[in-house]
């Protein structure tokens, strides 16, 4: 039993694992921003099921370049465009969508499956794209995903007022010159990037995690469009540099830390909503 | 900046200018030739049947629906999309799903929802949020979610949403559907006001002329290809609108309202669910007991 815990929590020479992880606890946080401000969209959009689907097909990029030889980083991005342009294009109804997406993640799950069973390289770089990274981020790595999270973060403060309107009020954003079909295609761009980053770190499996459910913890106890992306964020980012910690000393994956701590916010904050916000009269 | 019309003249410049506007789609003509100018302040209802092409002519005001011929005209320009002049108030439909946005935010989004970026606090575009909450009465629920609010009270905040941005053509479609009689009344009353304290044109859609009784100045009526515009004392008689949907029809005006009739030999004519003119039910039925 003593084993069991030491596996999962071990906390010697802490301070020492700490700076060798420097790197990953960078990329939780950048991760943590991103997840939690695009999260408010995917709930306000209902496309939760989207990421879920466009992760899959990021998986099977990236298990594809990496049987190739090629970058990982590239074809998950390349992965997680593609699901996210057919989603886009051809799923631009509710129910349309989920059985588009349904229709794809089989097939990027298989592929990549597929993929993976061929590559003779370690088998960690295998689980670790479905599943998590345990605490490898080097440089390069990290630089990618700093470039790639700010392409997303700045994309969206741009759009961020008419992706609302559009989102929250699509008929008088319409009357109101929105462009819907403009606004549509670039949010999928940013969803495919921020979920492609999602799974270097998270895992393919995992990734709605940190893109939907700090965003849906913070809907529970706020209505604010300020607070709401705030607290989202907030998080997030604690989700994600708090699974890192506490994986620090143990052998497993981040991903279980992760998920649980997301969890437990989402917990506490829907047991806190029913008291915050007033039901409907 | 919207090109108002200068205060001390007599504002006759109409607000809208719809010349020999024809829509057809293939072989179906929705609407031909019609014409219609809207002054400041004045109140239009378009009537019709489902499919005479009421939203149609509201999405060609919009600059979202081309037009087989002729021209609209906002305050001399050709109508285009997301023109600041117009203010659009919508069906009631919000809430089921708890859309999580408050009154407020609504309201802020029709003022600024259009723009980039993100928007950092404004005092000014606060105070013009405030206003308009406060000239619907909406400020005791302005902080709720939309989603918990009844109907009326989120037409209420529709209005305001509409109005936040000083148009001078309001477009209304269907604002009333799935509101009760009072609701109805207090939403119609207020878009009344408005309309007299702004000065803005209204061009209102409904399927149902009672509940604007005694405030439209002019109705477009929709059927059969055509257009009837005109007070409603001259369009709602019996020898109009049979004229217009080729078939005996009667207007009866009783208790203060309006009632539309096929005659008895055509009575099947309420179940001819093939007919997409289907004209006449739709008005027998009209008189707003939804829920």
């Amino acid at each position: 039993m003593n084993d069991l815990w030491h596996q999962i929590f071990n906390f010697d020479d802490y301070g020492q694992l700490l700076l060798l992880v420097q790197n990953s606890i960078i990329a939780g946080a950048v991760l943590g921003l991103v997840g939690g401000l695009i999260g408010v969209f995917v709930i306000s959009r209902d496309m939760a099921f989207a990421v879920h689907g466009i992760s899959e097909l990021s998986f099977a990029g990236a298990s594809a370049a990496l049987l190739a030889g090629v970058g990982v980083v590239e074809g998950s991005i390349a992965g997680s465009l593609l699901a996210a342009l057919i989603i886009g294009v051809l799923g631009t109804r509710a129910r349309t969508r989920n059985s588009v997406i349904a229709v794809l993640m089989p097939f990027g799950l298989g592929l990549g499956i597929l993929c993976l069973s061929l590559y003779s390289g370690r088998s960690a770089n295998k689980f670790g794209l479905l599943t998590g990274q345990i605490v490898a981020v080097d440089d390069p790595r990290l630089h990618s995903l700093l470039i790639i999270a700010a392409v997303v973060v700045i994309g969206l403060l741009i759009i961020w007022r008419p992706l609302t309107f559009n989102s929250v009020d699509p008929e008088v954003a319409t009357a109101r010159g929105v462009p819907n079909g403009v606004l549509a295609v670039v949010f999928m761009i940013l969803l495919g990037l921020a979920t492609a980053v999602s799974v270097q770190i998270v895992g393919a499996l995992l990734v709605l995690s940190i893109l939907v459910t700090p965003a849906a913890a913070a809907r529970q106890v706020s209505a604010s469009p300020v607070l709401v992306p705030v607290l989202s964020t907030v998080f997030a980012v604690v989700a994600m540099v708090g699974g890192i910690m506490l994986a620090l000393g143990g052998s497993v994956p981040i991903s279980p830390f992760v998920t649980t701590i997301s969890f437990l916010i989402w917990v506490v904050c829907r047991l806190l909503g029913r008291r915050l916000l007033p039901a409907r009269r | 900046m919207p090109e108002a019309v200068p205060v001390d003249q007599p504002a006759t410049d109409p607000v809208l200018e719809v010349r020999g506007a024809t829509l057809r789609f293939g072989e179906r003509t929705l609407w031909a030739g019609l014409d219609l100018q809207i002054r400041p302040g004045e109140f239009v209802a378009v009537l019709g049947a489902n499919g005479s092409g009421k939203t149609s002519l509201l999405r060609a005001v919009l600059g979202l629906q081309p037009l087989t011929a002729g021209e609209i005209r906002l305050h001399g320009d050709r109508v285009r999309r997301g023109d600041r002049r117009i203010g659009y108030l919508p069906q009631q439909r919000l809430g089921n799903d708890g859309t999580p946005v408050r009154a407020r935010d609504l309201v802020a989004l029709g003022l600024a929802g259009h723009r980039l970026g993100t928007g950092l606090p404004n005092r000014s575009r606060r105070a013009a949020v405030d206003a308009a909450l406060a000239a619907v009465g909406a400020e005791r629920f302005a902080r709720q979610p939309i989603g918990v609010l009844s109907g009326g009270e989120q037409q209420r905040v529709r209005v305001a949403q509409a109005l936040v941005g000083e148009p001078t053509l309001l477009l209304a479609d269907e604002p009333l559907v799935s509101l009760d009689l009072s609701q109805q009344r207090i939403v119609s009353e207020l878009i009344d006001d408005s309309r007299r304290r702004t000065r803005c044109g209204v061009l209102f859609i409904t399927h149902d002329v009672n509940p604007v009784l005694g405030m439209v100045d002019r109705v477009v009526y929709l059927a059969g290809g055509q257009a009837r515009v005109g007070p409603v004392e001259e369009v709602f008689t019996s020898a109009v609108l049979s004229e217009l949907y080729r078939t005996p029809v009667e207007v009866i005006r009783t208790h203060g309202r309006i009632i539309v009739v096929g005659a008895a030999a055509h009575s099947e004519l309420e179940h001819d669910t093939g007919d997409p003119h289907d004209p006449i039910a739709h008005d027998v039925h009209g008189s707003g007991h939804h829920d």
